[in-house]
């Protein structure tokens, strides 16, 4: 039917846009959020913190 | 016995295929149930035999216990390599068919047939074992933990040889189900679902029991990988069997609907089986190899939710101009020109992880294989959403331009990151001090990096003179070249391509006699690469 | 897109993601959901997908059975059945196809690659003999061919044995085929293929089906004869003059 495709049509245009938008600066916010850099440098270090032998773990 | 379940499983299972050719409703069926005996027979042969026949059991008891789970694997790294070449050569075998049709041998080594193969070799053999042998290795190592499940890890590699094997042989029996990267019939579907399912359960029980409190973003892509492609696969082989013994089975949508969901799944097997789980290797291996922790870990974060975000609603720019509607193939190309802008986050993620170490490139080949592989991830992942933009794909679209740009992300991206992870497994797996020949990865890389270049080059030119050729008008308004003209301008350029293809797959072969000689010990004695008589120039 | 900010009271809890293998699943799982279900769904309710047009009917059995052969044999790989609309394209190969004649295609066969022509419309284009004699050896009829031969199927034994149950798995999945149909199935399938027989039922069910011995062997029932006689009725059955495409802008 023409008028739901419209209806939804002009949802995504307008709200579903700026919902999408808001939730991705709100993410990219989130992960650089000034307490995040000691958790996301400590995360990195976990490929050399691996350990040849975890048969005494 | 040791393998006293395994035996009696097996047992089962060759009874039960033995039942499906006695009743099978068609031919293909009956024969396909033949091809599953025979499998079925000869394993439960070799597991009734001494529990350690086969040469990566035999190495393995050489190689000292570490706690984890490494046995699968090593056979993993085996089927990568095997896999690899066995799918390079069918590849050789398509493009030399396409320059020199008489090389078809009908029915089953027909070009129709024998591309789903080489398809399905690359990707779901060669790429898959590559992802199931690298998830069960990086997983174990960032989560300092065993795999969970005991011998389920080893059920999930067997059970997806077992796929690979019933896949190909169907392809060549012509047991299809003509959807692209999808081509197994239900039953095969079915029972990857099983060893699916079965892998999921492996990778999550793992993290859950780690000792290491983050879940290194690696595993992220993986989990995103696994979850997703099991997503894709059930949803876009619906399909329903004429008859419980035959292998014909008719897809549960039409038209349309049926397009859409195919390409869906068929971008998506891009985007999540030859991308995300390959990112998770590029954020493990780079790091390890240059022996720096990644560049920024934070917009590795950033680069997996919108990538995999993005990914999955570009499908639709497979299907531009086509009776698709309008709204869907603008949400397609609009979203895959997004998807432009995580790739590339991801891409400088990766070569700026190697800040302050670029000089490693001069001497480690291993390393140049895996940032050579990134920076063609980030030219397919320019050249897609380029080719995403409906007035380019109207030109671009059904001419080999696709499978130029399809095999510089393949061979490229997909192929040399592998390679990589092949080099630096292999000695840790098997405990060697070093590869058998680092010469010979420097060969490898050139033999494979000249092979795409010759292939990607070659099928961009023949791809854009199709396009053009058909639509060429005169003067007058008449088209100037019947199609089949076009078909004969193209001679060449195939003949190219397979030359590009032996290029490829003599690296391959290279690749299959370094790990072979190193599984077995040797070590060749070659002047290190940093040594004064360099001529290799670097990157 | 979904993400942890979804639930401020996340937020409070930050590495939560990070370190919670449950929440990362599910919270991927959401994430990859979302496109797929906004740009499938509507397909299906839509009612402008697809357009309303004259002439569309189910395979016949024997058409059927030769699409079947088409779809194992792979031609889908070489050659597209979907026509854009370009001028170059609507010269050469005929109206672009619409969404309505694919609507009982399980699976669709729209192709991605045309290494050899579009096939959309290739119905009555060629005689029965140009069919078999291309299918037999193409660089014969089209020096320039790089198909490969299909002469076994002159040879192959036919197999399907049960074209009811091939018809009723496609009606089971949405294909419109009545209990006539199925009844008949095995006499329409060994009907169509023999240019002595009485044709007026087939016609009935399967209007503008093409009749015929289609591999010069009129004795046998060949695979040869069913993939030509879909081949033959390849985008034959909508009558574009009568198609108003404007009652149907998407």
């Amino acid at each position: 039917m023409h008028s739901d495709y419209q209806v939804l049509r002009t949802f995504a245009d307008s709200w579903g846009l700026a919902y999408m938008f808001a939730v991705f600066v709100i993410v990219v916010c989130w992960t650089l959020r000034p307490g995040g850099k000691v958790l996301s440098n400590d995360a990195a270090q976990v490929p050399f913190r691996e350990k040849e032998d975890i048969t005494d773990v | 016995m040791r393998h006293g379940n395994t035996v009696i499983a097996l047992a089962v299972a060759t009874f039960l295929s033995i039942l499906g050719i006695a009743f099978a409703a068609d031919r293909a069926f009956e024969a396909h149930m033949w091809v599953l005996t025979g499998v079925l027979v000869i394993t439960m042969l070799i597991m009734m035999g001494k529990t350690q026949v086969a040469p990566a059991g035999r190495l393995a008891a050489e190689v000292k216990p570490t706690g984890y789970k490494d046995d699968v694997i090593r056979w993993g790294v085996i089927a990568i390599v095997f896999w690899g070449v066995i799918g390079f050569l069918v590849g050789v075998v398509a493009a030399a068919q396409l320059a020199w049709p008489a090389l078809n041998i009908e029915p089953w080594f027909n070009f129709g047939r024998v591309r789903p193969l080489h398809t399905s070799a690359v990707v779901f053999a060669f790429g898959g074992n590559a992802l199931l042998a690298t998830s069960f290795f990086i997983v174990q190592r960032t989560c300092r933990a065993r795999l969970w499940g005991g011998e389920l890890a080893t059920f999930v590699f067997w059970g997806y040889q077992l796929f690979i094997v019933l896949a190909a042989t169907g392809y060549l029996l012509g047991i299809t189900e003509g959807r692209e990267y999808a081509e197994p019939e239900w039953y095969v579907d079915l029972f990857l679902t099983v060893v699916w399912v079965a892998y999921l359960a492996v990778f999550v029980g793992t993290i859950v029991k780690r000792s290491e409190p983050h879940i290194y973003v690696a595993n992220w892509f993986f989990l995103a990988f696994i979850i997703t492609v099991a997503m894709l696969h059930v949803v876009n082989n619906l399909s329903l069997p004429v008859s419980l013994l035959g292998a014909k089975s008719y897809s549960l949508f039409a038209g349309v609907q049926d397009a859409l969901t195919q390409w869906w799944y068929g971008h998506n097997a891009v985007g999540f089986f030859l991308t995300a789980g390959f990112l998770g290797m590029m954020y493990y291996f780079i790091p390890k190899q240059a022996e720096r922790p990644v560049y920024s870990y934070r917009l590795s974060i950033i680069h997996f939710w919108s990538l995999i975000f993005l990914y999955i609603w570009a499908g639709p720019h497979h299907l531009h101009y086509t009776a698709l509607p309008d709204w869907a193939q603008t949400l397609g190309m609009v979203f895959s020109i997004m998807l432009w802008m995580p790739s590339w986050g991801g891409m400088i993620n990766g070569l700026m992880t190697l800040s302050g170490a670029w000089d490693k490139l001069r001497t480690d080949p291993i390393l140049r294989m895996l940032v050579v592989s990134v920076a063609f991830y980030g030219m397919s992942t320019f050249e897609g959403p380029m080719m995403s933009i409906k007035t380019v794909n109207s030109l671009s679209h059904y001419t080999d331009w696709t499978i130029g740009h399809v095999h510089s992300g393949a061979l490229g991206w997909v192929g040399m990151i592998s390679f990589g992870a092949v080099y630096y497994l292999v000695p840790k797996l098997w405990q060697r001090d070093r590869l058998y020949s680092l010469q010979l990865v420097n060969y490898h890389f050139w033999l494979a990096t000249l092979g795409i270049v010759v292939y990607a080059a070659v099928m961009w030119v023949s791809g854009i003179m199709q396009g053009l050729m058909w639509r060429e008008y005169d003067a007058e308004g008449y088209l100037v070249y019947s199609f089949v003209e076009s078909t004969a301008a193209m001679y060449p350029y195939y003949v190219m391509r397979v030359f590009g293809g032996l290029l490829y797959l003599a690296g391959g072969v290279i690749m299959a006699w370094n790990v072979f000689k190193t599984i077995r010990g040797d070590l060749r004695s070659e002047a290190s690469m940093d040594g004064a008589a360099e001529p290799i120039p670097a990157e | 897109m979904s993400t942890p900010n979804e639930n401020p009271g996340l937020l409070a809890k930050h590495g939560a993601i990070e370190k919670n293998v449950t929440l990362l699943l599910a919270l991927s799982f959401v994430t990859v959901s979302i496109g797929g279900i906004v740009e499938i769904a509507p397909l299906f309710y839509l009612e402008n997908t697809i357009e309303d047009v004259e002439g569309m009917r189910p395979y016949s059995p024997l058409e059927l059975a030769g699409r079947n052969i088409y779809v194992r044999e792979g031609c889908y790989v070489c050659h597209s059945q979907m026509i854009r609309p370009f001028r170059d394209e609507v010269e050469r190969y005929g109206h672009y196809s619409l969404a309505a004649e694919s609507q009982y295609d399980h699976p669709f066969q729209w192709g991605s690659k045309r290494t050899g022509p579009d096939l959309a419309r290739v119905g009555g284009r060629y005689s029965n003999d140009w069919h078999v004699q291309h299918l037999i050896d193409p660089q014969s009829v089209v020096p320039e061919s790089i198909m490969p031969s299909y002469a076994f199927l002159m040879e192959a034994q036919f197999d399907m044995e049960d074209p009811a149950a091939h018809l009723n798995a496609n009606r089971l999945v949405g294909v419109p085929y009545t209990d006539e149909m199925l009844e008949n199935a095995v006499f329409d399938l060994r009907g169509q293929a023999d240019p002595d027989g009485d044709h007026d039922g087939i016609l009935e069910r399967y209007p503008n089906a093409v009749i015929g011995d289609f591999d010069g062997n009129p004795d046998r029932l060949s695979e040869m004869d069913a993939l030509v006689a879909y081949l033959q009725m390849m985008g034959t059955l909508v009558d574009f003059s009568a198609y108003e495409p404007l009652e149907n802008i998407r």
